[in-house]
């Protein structure tokens, strides 16, 4: 078996609907597990008081914010290679779902600086970069929009996404280039000397992994539909022609 | 409900803003996929019709 037999959509369509459910009920346990646990199980922190309990929206939206946009970048180079329309359908899936967690990210970030920093906003690097990365999902998702053929929008919409990827990799590591700025470092690491403290570790993995889950689940119904729309849109087109 | 002390209102916002909105995202994309697929549905019905007729 190999991956790319999912270029084919029927095969796509087959596995993803087996698929869906099964990941749909394991992020809503998860999501329900993480959140409640971090919500309602944790204490409060000795800096932060009651709003540590922001970490467990903030940093999975983030987290995902990022990620949502390098398997774009892996899907539109897909496309931009191999030409496999499964995988330029599965990046215009993803962009809506990177939008709201990016949307997410930095709502509750503004909302937790506010009593932590003394500010909703400041332009720090990290901050920055997420709000470029923010204002390049609008214009990806403008872009698929905005162009009639669907070949060519994939082909912009892929030069775009390798741009942004720039804006993305910096959300990450803009604390490491440039050593200012308000927020703080990595709360994950593979380094554990920079990890959260252990009593908010464990959830703040559950919850990430609901996060990373639903995030699937909704790429794979997403792009299900973006090819129910392309396959109504081919039997249009030889309505019209015959 | 834990005590959330003098942050309570800037918990419960942020919370209810994301939940809001991951809520808005999911009900978006099943709505979005109901309506792909009911059209084209109906598109190959019409057709299977023709191709029948």
């Amino acid at each position: 078996m190999s991956i790319w037999e999912y270029a084919n959509p029927t095969r796509f369509m087959h596995t993803s609907g087996k698929l869906l459910p099964l990941v749909t009920v394991l992020s809503l346990a998860f999501l329900l597990v993480g959140l409640v646990w971090g919500f309602f199980f944790t204490p409060d922190d000795y800096r932060q008081g009651s709003t540590v309990k922001i970490i467990y929206l903030h940093v999975p939206s983030a987290f995902l914010a990022i990620n949502a946009w390098l398997m774009m970048l892996v899907t539109s180079l897909i496309w931009l290679i191999r030409r496999h329309h499964v995988s330029a359908l599965a990046a215009k899936a993803a962009a809506p779902i990177g939008l709201a967690m990016t949307l997410i990210a930095l709502i509750t970030g503004a909302i937790w600086g506010q009593p932590m920093w003394g500010t909703y906003w400041a332009w720090d690097p990290r901050l920055t970069s997420f709000l470029i990365l923010f204002l390049f999902y609008l214009g990806y998702m403008a872009l698929w929009a905005a162009i009639e053929n669907p070949d060519t929008a994939a082909d912009l919409t892929s030069v775009l996404c390798l741009v942004g990827s720039v804006f993305a990799l910096l959300s990450r590591y803009a604390v490491n280039f440039w050593n200012q700025g308000l927020h703080q470092g990595a709360s994950l690491s593979l380094d554990k000397e920079e990890n959260v403290a252990d009593v908010f570790y464990l959830p703040l993995l559950v919850s990430i992994a609901g996060f990373v889950l639903l995030f699937i689940a909704l790429v794979l119904l997403r792009t299900r539909t973006e090819i129910r729309i392309r396959r109504a849109g081919a039997l249009i087109s030889r309505e019209r022609l015959s | 409900m834990p005590d959330l002390g003098k942050y309570a209102d800037t918990v419960l916002s942020a919370y209810a803003i994301s939940i809001a909105i991951l809520i808005g995202l999911v009900a978006l994309s099943f709505w979005q996929s109901r309506q792909a697929r009911a059209r084209l549905t109906e598109i190959e019905a019409r057709r299977n019709t023709a191709k029948s007729g």
